[in-house]
């Protein structure tokens, strides 16, 4: 492997290595075990033209936790960012002693870019609404934590799927482990074709019952007028509330990618009560991600 | 003297395997002849012969953006891909929007020798799309084709006052690029699978069909002549059927690419993909494809629009539009009709020479013609691996085509010649 650019069309024997370093990895952040530093002497750089605290500290995290320099590079304008300085950035990063790069990027190929142009190996951390691969293998980790597997469950994806790189990464990755996804979503938040052939419904009660887990998306509160109603008739037909709680199954759970607005896509009881799996999904951000840099850049040369 | 044998040569009465003979710049004989008295003699057996062929539709850069491209390589790639006049879009730097820009347009393309470039001049003051350009001016310097190419005019009342205008001067065609911006403006590729699979927003077909409906209403309410640029929906198709049953003169040109590529090309997104409009579904491909086939679509045209390699070896959404297409069009049109001379010839010669007004160029060859001719051999396997143009961004780069002009001639000239 080498670097993480895309899931998309990644041997399915690649991504469940990926699962099981992450595993190896959780066990032993959580017993305190001295961690071997793979990534010793070995410099990876963030950068994130778009902000994302989460994501950039965990990579960050993970990566001195396996021994790595990290250089973080913030760009000066996040959102006027033109092709030709963006190339320019990367080759000088790779100048400087990059000996690899984590990026998150507004646009869509970034990273078979950044990698293509710097020949270094590059993690993708998100770019465009196409996808978030490590998003992806969190949650994939999380979901294999909890069920002890992924094939034949079902998982509804609830709100602004359009917009959504975590929905769109998850539709091209899950149904290859063997899951059932859903769309849920107000008709303007919804994509303008169905390649995935996958069920897309404009109301959560007609599958809330049925799946095992629902994965709510975060509302843009900027896109509100976009979805064409009031924050409160958003959270009334696709919030999970705590009066629609009861209509999960048992055995189902919540899941969010954060970070989570309170009251609006999910309510307190349902964000901290025993259903909800979004604190494991926050807790497999290092690990997964150390599983990553380790299998995607420290094994490469 | 050229004196051409054993091709099929189209002409007025049909396809006949004869000799053709051209002496200074007109077609002398058709027929066999005995004594060659020196002249340069080409055995076009298994060819065919007929007009040059015309390209309603490129973008020549010239003036303003001359490092995409010129008017000298933009008339060498026209000769190698089988042109002999070229229609030169109005959008360079500044654009042809005045009576002096077109003289001066037509006075730089008097030097070039080996195709004749008219340029096309713009619908509205620096293509903005607020107030009319110099359309008298413009047409007194000879100007036919009227166009504001890369953007239709966006406001329905000033489109209707320019046609009203142009209506009143014999040949004049406005020629539209149909897009409605408030529908496109921030896509990328055609709003469809490919658009939703890839999170990039999209240019919905319907952006390209609202603005054929309200041009084909205005053309008919005007009485203007008007030409649709780059067809590639089916609901365009549609709209452009149904004028022309209800006895509407509106002509229409498809590219190339959109005849041969659909959106499921697109699993990756590579720039040399992207252009305006986009490449759309399967469905749209079959039905301007027919269109063409039915004569619905009159003619094809490049949209030749060349980019430097480093302006296209950037993120998608960051690339410019276009794709050139001179070089590749004779065989992409061959494949997409069949092997079918007589229209090969229509579509890609005679009706883009009509519409543009172009009269030394689409006459079959006949004693005392203009010797603007092509010899292309329908089975000639080749791939393009360079191109005479000073840009190299087609998705048909180191593809095999079938089909490969072998000589342009050009004024009785020969311009180009491989294989032969």
């Amino acid at each position: 492997m080498n670097g993480l650019t895309t899931l998309h069309g990644m041997p399915l024997g690649e991504i469940e290595a990926l699962l099981d370093a992450g595993q190896r990895y959780a066990e032993f952040v959580q017993s305190g075990e001295a961690i071997r530093p793979v990534l010793a002497g070995r410099t990876v750089t963030t950068l994130f033209y778009e902000p994302s605290t989460r994501t950039r500290l965990s990579f960050e995290k993970a990566a001195r936790s396996l021994g790595a320099d990290v250089m973080t590079f913030v760009p000066e304008s996040s959102s006027s960012v033109k092709g030709e300085s963006f190339r320019d950035t990367v080759l000088t990063l790779a100048a400087m002693g990059s000996d690899a790069l984590v990026l998150r990027h507004s646009l869509v190929d970034a990273a078979q870019l950044a990698a293509r142009w710097s020949g270094l190996p590059v993690v993708n951390a998100g770019t465009g609404r196409r996808e978030h691969p490590t998003q992806t293998l969190v949650d994939a980790l999380t979901i294999r934590q909890h069920f002890g597997g992924l094939a034949g469950l079902r998982m509804a994806i609830v709100g602004d799927i359009a917009n959504s790189r975590v929905a769109r990464g998850h539709l091209s990755t899950f149904p290859r482990l063997g899951m059932e996804l859903t769309l849920v979503g107000p008709p303007s938040l919804l994509p303008p074709a169905n390649p995935w052939n996958v069920p897309i419904l404009t109301e959560l009660d007609a599958v809330v019952g049925e799946v095992d887990i629902v994965y709510l998306l975060r509302v843009q509160r900027e896109r509100g007028a976009a979805a064409g109603s009031s924050e409160s008739t958003y959270t009334r037909r696709y919030g999970m509330t705590a009066e629609r709680l009861p209509l999960l199954k048992p055995s189902s759970v919540v899941m969010h990618p954060g970070p989570i607005n309170r009251g609006v896509e999910i309510d307190d009881a349902v964000a901290d009560g025993d259903r909800s799996l979004i604190l494991r999904q926050v807790s497999n951000g290092v690990p997964v991600r150390m599983a990553v840099l380790d299998l995607a850049i420290g094994k490469s040369e | 003297m050229i004196v051409i044998e054993n091709a099929k040569v189209l002409l007025a009465t049909g396809i006949e395997e004869t000799t053709v003979v051209v002496d200074g710049d007109i077609v002398a004989s058709i027929g066999p002849v005995v004594t060659h008295n020196g002249a340069r003699v080409i055995d076009a057996a298994g060819a065919w012969l007929g007009p040059g062929l015309v390209d309603l539709h490129v973008h020549l850069r010239e003036p303003g953006q001359t490092w995409k491209e010129d008017l000298d390589t933009g008339a060498a790639a026209a000769a190698a891909g089988g042109f002999t006049a070229l229609v030169a879009m109005p959008n360079t730097q500044p654009p042809t929007d005045t009576g002096a820009r077109a003289a001066a347009a037509r006075e730089r393309a008097a030097e070039i020798d080996t195709v004749d470039v008219v340029t096309a001049g713009a619908l509205t003051r620096g293509r903005a799309g607020a107030e009319m350009a110099e359309l008298h001016a413009m047409y007194e310097a000879g100007t036919r084709v009227f166009t504001d190419d890369g953007d239709a005019v966006p406001g329905a009342g000033l489109l209707r006052q320019i046609m009203i205008e142009l209506a009143g001067l014999p040949g004049a065609v406005v020629a539209e690029h149909a897009e409605e911006r408030e529908l496109t403006a921030a896509g990328h590729l055609n709003e469809g699978a490919m658009s939703a699979l890839h999170g990039v927003a999209g240019l919905p077909s319907a952006a390209e069909d609202v603005i054929v409906a309200r041009d084909l209403v205005l053309a008919a309410d005007t009485g203007a002549r008007l030409h649709i640029q780059h067809v590639s929906t089916a609901g365009a198709v549609a709209l452009i059927r149904q004028a022309r049953l209800s006895g509407l003169t509106v002509t229409a040109e498809v590219t190339p690419h959109h005849l041969m590529l659909d959106e499921s090309a697109l699993s990756e997104l590579d720039p040399n993909l992207k252009m305006y409009p986009p490449l759309r579904t399967s469905s749209d491909r079959a039905a301007v494809s027919e269109a063409l086939g039915e004569g619905i679509i009159d003619a094809v045209a490049t949209d030749h629009a060349p980019h430097a390699l480093a302006e296209k070896d950037v993120p998608f959404e960051e690339a410019p539009r276009g794709v050139i297409g001179l070089e590749t069009a004779a065989a992409l049109v061959c494949s997409a009709l069949g092997d079918d001379q007589r229209k090969f010839f229509e579509r890609l010669s005679m009706a883009p020479a009509r519409i543009g007004g172009l009269d030394r160029h689409g006459v079959p060859p006949q004693p005392g013609s203009p010797a603007n001719l092509v010899i292309f051999d329908p089975g000639r396997r080749w791939v393009p691996r360079s191109f005479a143009s000073k840009a190299a961004n087609s998705p048909f780069l180191g593809k095999e085509m079938v089909g490969k002009v072998l000589a342009t001639i050009h004024d009785g000239r020969i311009t180009y010649e491989d294989g032969l």
